[in-house]
Formats: C-alpha cells, structure tokens, sequence
C-alpha cells in the first residue's frame, strides 16, 4: 500500500504577547515544529505499512527550513520525503494549500491512501484535508479515531462524531484525517536518525509540480486576512469574596439562575 | 509577483516587523527593513508597522462578475430527521446579515423525511426553504451531499453560506468551498457587513486563540463560513412567519465510496460539546478522588463534566471529557471552572461559554481573564460546601 502523509510546519508555540511600550504584536515560539496531529498520521501510516506492507512518503508545502520535519519523519520509519517550496506559494489559503499539495501527489504517481492530522494548531482550520481529496476527487473522513480492517481495497475504520461515533467502510484510494491519541507515535531509533539524513528528499518548486500561478500562493486564496489583534484579555470578572461558606452560597444562587 | 512590499521611503529602520516575525522573515540592513526568502506573506507585520511602510501586494486576479450572487444561505444540518440548534441560531445571526444587505434568506433542509422541520426553519428566520429528502441523505456522509450543494450553488448563486462548525459541518463545508472554488472561514466568532465594501467581515480567532484575525473573501463567491454551536444567538420562534418551501431533486446517482456500518451514539460525547452547564476541574482539583466532586456537583445542578489537558494526560480522566483547543470546544451558559490555571489552549477551548465562575488559589491564574466571577479560594473546599447546599434544595 502507498501511503501520502500530509504533514505541516507549526511554530513551537501559540504564545502572542502584546510589548507594553510600542503596542506591538510579539509573537513566540520561533522554533518550528511538526503539527502535532500530524505526529499521529506519521506513525499510523508507518504502522499500516509495516503490518500490510508498502511505502510511506511525507509531503510538505514550506520554506526550506520545512526539510528537517521532513527528515525527522523519516528518521521515525517514512521511507521518502516530498517539500514543495517556492515563493510563490506564500501566503497561501487553504484552498490555495490545499491545490498545492494535490499536484505534490500527482508527482508522485498514484496512491492509495492519504492521511492527514485533524488539524493543525496555528491555524485550526482542518479544512486541508476535505480540500484536498476534492481535488484529488477521492472520498475523504476526517476525526478517525480507529483503523478496524485494511485490505487492498478498502478501509473500516471508527470516525468519533458529535454523538457518539461511526463505523465506516470506504473505498480505496481515499484521505483520511486522525485524531490526537490514536496511536502512540514512536521515537527516532538510531538507524532511524541515520537513515534520515541521507534519505531520499525531494524538492520541486512551482514549476516542477505545473503549478497554474494563478491558483497558487497569495493569488490563489480567495481569502484574506483584512486586520489582525490581540483579544482584549483585560479581566471583567466580578469577584465574589468572603469565607468559603459565604462564597458558596453567592455562588450557588448564581447557579440556579441556570437551572 | 505577490509579495511584503516595503516602501523605502516611509520605513524608519525601527525594527518592530523584525520583533513580531514569528519566521525570521525579515531583517534591517542600513536602517531599512529587508524581506527574506521565507515569508509566508501571514502579514502580521503590516499590522504592527509604526509608518504604514509595509504592504502585501497581490496581483491584480481578473475581476469576476459578482453581480449574479445575492442571498444568505444556511445549512440547516439535521441528525436523524431533527435540526439542529446551531441551524437556528445561525438563521438569528442570517437574519441580521440579509437585513443589512437587503435581501432573501434561504435555509438548506436536506434529509430523509424531514419536511416536518421547514416551517420551524421559516419561524426562526428563513424566508425560503430549498428541501432535498431522499434516501441517500439519511446518514450525513458527505459525499452524498457534494453534488447536491454544488448544483444548488450553481443554479442560484448566494452571496454568502453558513455552515455549523459540527463535527459534519466541519468535514462538507470544505469540501464544498473546494468544489465551487471559493474562501472558507473556519469557526467564525463574530460575522458583519462591511459598510464600505459590502463584503462579509469574518473574524475568527488564530493561534490558539491568542489573536483574532478578521477575514473577507473579496472576489469569490460565496462567501463561505462556519460558526461553533452556541456562538451566535437565534431570533424569537414567530410561527407567524410565513416563508416558501422549495422541494429541488437530489442528483443521481451518487458516490457510494462510503458505506455507513455502524453507528453507537454516547451521551458523554454528546453532552460535553452541547451541554448547557459544565463543571470543569484542573490540576487544583488536587486528588483523583476529588474528581467525584465535580461529578456530583454535576449531577445535582444537571450539567456535564469537563477536565482540562493535565488530568488527562496523568489518566485520571479520559479524553472524551477534555475541554480545550486538543479537546472539545464548549459554549455552555454557564461554566464552573474549578482548580483550572487556564493554559492558553484551554481558554481557547472555552471563549464561547456565556457566563464563566473560576475558582482557583492563585488570584492571578489566566483563567480570570476571561471570566465573569472570580472566586479566589481552594475548589475542593468550595465544592463541598455546593454540594450540601444543592443536596438540601429542592433543585
């Protein structure tokens, strides 16, 4: 089985804080990490690989520095590696990500299988992965908590929904999204590590890939961001003093206010 | 090509973009600010710059007719023959848009056997119904709704589509937006008519919350959008209302990729996500036993129990009760939050909840930043003292 793993480069940290003296939007976690979600579909796909067999590619749109994440997957058992990478995929929407990313696995020559993470934690969106089995016009189910049966053909697997959960059977090639916790992803081994370094990696820019340069970067996304500030985090709160039993009872007539 | 403009004659050097950068993106060489080759064009720094000296230009795309799009469209998701109160509550939030704008509000019904629900659409706000039943709709799997959305669009092109950011809501509505080849905007926490442009402000919020980005979709249409349940407020039920039911056919055939097995519902998944009242416990909850507190509190006040990351990850509560940006995003009305630090990704879980009482030792705890009653004291002891007094009252 081939397998396309979707994998995103997140900063280390959500951290905005505001400098008190300019007013100016500071934003942390300059160290940039593998999406954790994405950490899941790495170590699923290597699992389904080495109980069915087959190939495990990781494919990345980012800058170059987007190589290493690409690298460390490999160092935890994905056999090759694909970063799309170009200035003109930036600033890139989802739709435009979502493009993107379907001509990366064109290049690739088929497959059966794409997983992706739920989400990924800058953005939160979880719209790349139904974006992007449109236009590979694949069937697509996101929040997969459980893989019941592989078999050349198809999958069942167990979707969690809002009201309980799902029990599905799709065809194959098809794009799967995974939940946090469904498996527990593995550290590099030392092979692993050596492996990485030299593993196979491929870079391609737009033109590798026939990008149309219209529905790439910031002229592909029909979306944009407008304006950007931090939420007025200044605290309201009425604060409710006295002993224990005096706070209790404030509180509790608060709560029937609700039932 | 597109890219971070920097006007030259307007930078003065200070150095603020090269601050707020999260990528290295940018540096100052001879008092100027200088663009490197990986920037993602995320334009946080146009924002912060002191002089205006920093722009993202974007080719000029060809203008396409937006004249032909008008109308507010809601997707009124339904589970088993039954709206949804999202679908309601974005008809309150539709119903102000097409007000502002002029013009029709329509909701989407499709479903097996759910013509019963298209008055109660029309008295919480639509002035139309487009109604699709068919067999292949009973089970929300996406694929069976792609092309049924895709010839609703096409036929007659809506300005704007809402969606519920639903665990279903959140899988079609970027299918769809792929498909018609539009913007989506996920999770939106505030929707508003741009009085200049007329274009849909969509602010949602990024980072884990910490920064809240206000979005449009200029040349695309539609504009499309997805809400958290709870967020917006539905308008009064008027039966009064009069509105026009219009039955469309469903294409055929359709996919057949994905095949329904089974389905178990859980009440516990359910309620945490819905749920009206939470008493959610952190890390001052203190031991595992404690935890029976908060389940008893629950209990007796009719909510739902919620904990945040840390109690999960040491195994004292399970993942299906996690509240948090990892978790279950909730909006309950009211929010008991006991022995909870509140770590950005908790609080971004927790935005939407309506009132929030916050019971911690430590009175600087994030936490009371975003609630509405402080309680500085220890929860273990608070939540006995609730416990005997709800066990005494009729409630």
């Amino acid at each position: 089985m081939k397998i396309v793993v979707c994998i995103k480069q997140v900063p280390s940290s959500n951290e905005v804080r505001l400098d008190p003296v300019t007013n100016t939007i500071l934003r942390d976690g300059r160290q940039s990490v593998t999406n954790p979600f994405d950490t899941y579909a790495i170590e699923q796909a290597v699992q389904i690989k080495e109980q069915h067999g087959g190939e495990v590619i990781a494919l990345s749109m980012g800058i170059p520095a987007t190589e290493k994440l690409l690298r460390d997957a490999e160092s935890r058992g994905v056999d090759r590696a694909m970063l799309l990478s170009d200035r003109n995929f930036a600033g890139a929407d989802t739709l435009a990500t979502a493009y993107t990313l379907s001509l990366g696995i064109k290049q690739l020559g088929g497959f059966d299988l794409i997983l992706c993470g739920k989400m990924a934690v800058d953005g939160d969106t979880a719209q790349i992965g139904p974006e992007l089995a449109e236009n590979l016009g694949i069937p697509h189910i996101t929040d997969i908590c459980e893989f019941i049966s592989i078999t050349p053909k198809d999958i069942v697997c167990k979707k969690i929904t809002d009201k309980g959960y799902q029990v599905l059977r799709v065809k194959l090639p098809a794009l799967l999204t995974v939940v946090k916790n469904i498996n527990m992803p593995r550290l590099p081994s030392i092979p692993g590590v050596l492996f990485g370094l030299s593993a196979p990696l491929e870079i391609k820019n737009a033109v590798d890939i026939n990008a149309d340069s219209k529905l790439i970067g910031l002229s592909g996304s029909p979306t944009q961001v407008v304006k950007t500030y931090m939420p007025e985090r200044q605290s309201k709160a009425n604060s409710i003093e006295g002993d224990i039993a005096s706070q209790a009872a404030r509180i509790s007539q608060l709560i029937k206010e609700f039932i | 090509m597109p890219g971070l403009k920097i006007n030259q004659e307007k930078c003065i050097g200070c150095g603020l973009c090269v601050k707020c950068c999260a990528l290295n993106a940018l540096r100052i060489e001879n008092k100027t600010a200088l663009v490197n080759d990986n920037c993602i064009l995320c334009g946080i720094c146009v924002d912060n710059c002191p002089s205006q000296a920093l722009s993202i230009e974007k080719e000029d795309s060809e203008q396409t007719d937006l004249s032909k799009y008008s109308g507010i469209w809601v997707f009124a998701e339904q589970y088993k023959g039954e709206v949804l109160p999202v679908a309601y509550e974005l008809l309150g939030k539709g119903r102000e848009l097409a007000h502002q704008k002029g013009c029709e509000l329509t909701a989407l019904l499709f479903g097996k056997d759910v013509s019963a629900e298209a008055q109660k659409l029309i008295a919480y706000g639509a002035d139309k119904v487009l109604l699709c039943e068919d067999d292949d709709l009973a089970d929300n799997l996406d694929e069976n709704y792609i092309e049924l959305f895709n010839l609703l669009i096409n036929k007659y092109n809506p300005e704007i589509l809402l969606f519920g950011a639903t665990g279903f809501g959140r899988s079609i509505a970027p299918r769809v937006a792929a498909r018609v080849r539009t913007g989506l905007t996920a999770d939106c926490t505030q929707l508003e008519i741009d009085h200049e442009t007329g274009l849909l402000h969509q602010t949602r919020p990024a980072f884990g919350g910490n920064l809240m980005a206000i979005i449009v979709c200029p040349n695309h249409r539609p504009q499309m959008a997805t809400v958290r349940p709870g967020i917006m407020s539905a308008q009064q039920f008027d039966n009064s209302r009069s509105g026009k039911v219009i039955p469309v056919s469903m294409p055929k055939p359709v996919a057949k990729n994905i095949e329904l097995l089974e389905e178990v519902l859980s009440s516990e998944i359910d309620s945490i996500a819905d749920a009206q009242i939470i008493v959610s416990a952190g890390r001052g909850i203190g031991a595992q036993k404690n935890l029976a507190l908060v389940h008893q509190l629950a209990g007796l006040i009719g909510g739902k129990v919620g904990v945040s990351r840390p109690l999960v990850d040491i195994g004292w509560s399970e993942y299906k009760h996690q509240v948090g940006q990892t978790g279950s995003t909730v909006a309950p009305k009211l929010l008991i939050a006991c022995g909870i630090s509140g770590a950005i990704q908790h609080l971004a879980g927790i935005s939407g909840a309506k009132t929030i009482i916050a019971i911690n030792t430590d009175p600087d705890a994030p936490i009371f930043s975003i609630a509405h009653y402080k309680v500085v004291a220890d929860c273990v002891e608070v939540l006995k003292q609730l416990i005997s007094i709800f066990e005494k009252s009729e409630y």
